[in-house]
């Protein structure tokens, strides 16, 4: 897969920036306005969409790459099973155990913004690497099977 | 008459029309399109029901599904035939719709008599309270301190109570009741989407590794 | 049945016409499209049965905006988060499973060169 002419490449790299700032606010501030994890997570992955299409299939491989991308799936997985299993120290599997804070502010609502960090990385990354496997590194044409596939394993 | 109502049902026939076409039409790049109109709508209807989390998350679902879509089918020609399978599958097909076409407007159509049907739009069981002496046992009294009617439905008790009291005198704390729900009261729902989310996103990986596909001499074995 | 229930009839003939294009057609890129429009239009249908009817002006996200003392007036305005909060859920895993049935569309299309399901069927792969 190609990359694009210089004037995509140009605001790409304008504004790939604010996508992923966008994306981080919306994840950070889920317990206060609208948004949370997930929304923020399709966002990041998004951004990172609009960079490997502008850039080409090198970039793809070099710098955002599929191992990256699976590696980060499975970290926030964990992540997020991690705080579940912390609240084994108040008593129940997933009690909110942090403080709780006044409402309204950054720093509230107990264990729901690791939470939503944790599922923002997590969704970010798969839906990221399914672009990937899907739409980047595939070329068109009938085959009948054999090796048009470029998935690494 | 209301006009939200109204715009409503502006925006859902907008969206039927683009359903029909995208269902009918035979270009499949067309297609494709509709559905994204058909999708965009619902983050409008979304908005204007009140749920701006579930608009945002619509709204970047249906560009990323839009690209994939777009890519997938702009770069594979297909040029077969396109006409619809034979009659008796139609055929079966329109009876069972027909069939679920009358328990579906059967059942709505008795909700003004409180029968077994719905309640009517705009007015959930959000608006209804009982007294705390219905939830006593029976032969007892309402405990101490109860006050002295409840909500009847789980999302008005959680909005009545959930941000400051919830489940053992600590609430959530979120200003984002939606998000309170997700992450506090049914967190491990959300576990359970993480995993189904990590199972599909493997399978798509499953389907199309490289890894596995040997050509022996002419035949194609999967292994 | 009066006119407040139309818009519940309008979700699920949504919900019909992609059920229709799952069956009917021959097209796989139709059938992913008939799967698209079924799971909207159920996501849309279970978002309208929570909505309250504000008493003047638009309706009222469940979000706390005005600090810890709004909480009460908040609590009889608000429309219903319950059905919100599943939905939510249920709007990534669509794009999920929808990644899925293109990689096997994909797939499908790589063995026998074409998204025709009935000359797949006749096609020995």
């Amino acid at each position: 897969m190609q990359g694009m002419s210089p004037i995509v490449k140009n605001v790409t790299r304008l504004v790939a920036g604010f996508i992923a700032l966008f994306g981080i606010y919306i994840v950070l501030y889920g317990h206060v306005t609208p948004g949370g994890g997930f929304a923020g997570g399709v966002i990041l992955a998004g951004g990172l969409a609009l960079v490997v299409l502008a850039f080409g299939e090198e970039f793809a491989r070099k710098v955002l790459t599929h191992e990256a991308a699976q590696t980060a799936d499975s970290l926030g997985a964990i992540l997020f099973l991690l705080i579940a299993l912390l609240g084994y120290a108040g008593g129940l599997f997933f009690t909110n155990l942090l403080p709780v804070g006044e409402v309204g502010k950054l720093f509230s609502a107990g264990i729901i913004a690791p939470c939503n960090v944790a599922i923002g990385i997590k969704v970010g990354a798969g839906l990221f690497g399914v672009f990937l496997a899907l739409a980047a590194f595939r070329r068109a044409g009938a085959g009948s099977g054999g090796r048009t596939g470029m998935l690494e394993e | 008459m209301d006009p939200i109502l109204l715009l409503l049902l502006v925006l859902l026939g907008f969206m039927l029309v683009g359903s029909l076409i995208a269902v009918e039409t035979r270009d499949l790049l067309s297609s494709v399109i509709c559905v994204g109109a058909v999708g965009f709508g619902t983050s409008l209807v979304f908005l204007l029901l009140g749920a701006p989390d579930l608009a945002v998350t619509q709204v970047v679902v249906e560009i990323l599904v839009l690209v994939v879509l777009v890519r997938v089918v702009i770069t594979r020609r297909d040029d077969a035939a396109m006409t619809s399978r034979a009659t008796l599958p139609v055929g079966l097909v329109l009876l069972a719709l027909g069939i679920m076409a009358a328990v579906v407007f059967g059942t709505l159509a008795t909700a003004d008599e409180g029968g077994l049907g719905m309640r009517p739009f705009g007015d959930p069981l959000l608006n209804e309270r009982t007294e705390a002496a219905v939830m006593a046992p029976a032969g007892e009294e309402a405990p101490e301190g109860a006050p002295a009617e409840m909500p009847k439905s789980v999302g008005g008790a959680f909005l009545a109570h959930g941000l400051t009291e919830g489940q053992g005198s600590r609430g959530t704390g979120a200003a984002n009741y939606v998000m309170g729900i997700l992450l506090d009261y049914r967190a491990y729902d959300t576990l359970g989407e993480a995993t189904v989310i990590f199972v599909a996103v493997l399978g798509a990986y499953a389907v199309l590794r490289k890894v596995g596909r040997i050509r022996h001499a002419g035949n194609v074995a999967d292994r | 049945m009066t006119l407040a229930m139309v818009p519940y009839m309008l979700a699920l003939l949504i919900l019909v016409v992609g059920l229709y294009a799952i069956v009917a057609k021959r097209n796989l890129i139709k059938v992913i499209v008939g799967l698209l429009l079924l799971d909207y239009a159920a996501n849309l249908f279970l978002v309208l049965v929570g909505y309250r009817t504000p008493a003047e002006g638009a309706p009222v996200a469940p979000i706390l905006t005005a600090g810890a003392a709004g909480a009460a007036d908040l609590a009889a305005r608000a429309v219903d988060p319950l059905p919100q909060a599943l939905i939510l859920t249920s709007i990534v895993i669509g794009l999920s499973v929808t990644a899925l049935v293109v990689a096997l569309a994909i797939r499908l299309y790589e063995k026998y060169g074409t998204f025709d399901t009935e000359l797949m069927r006749n096609l020995k792969g």
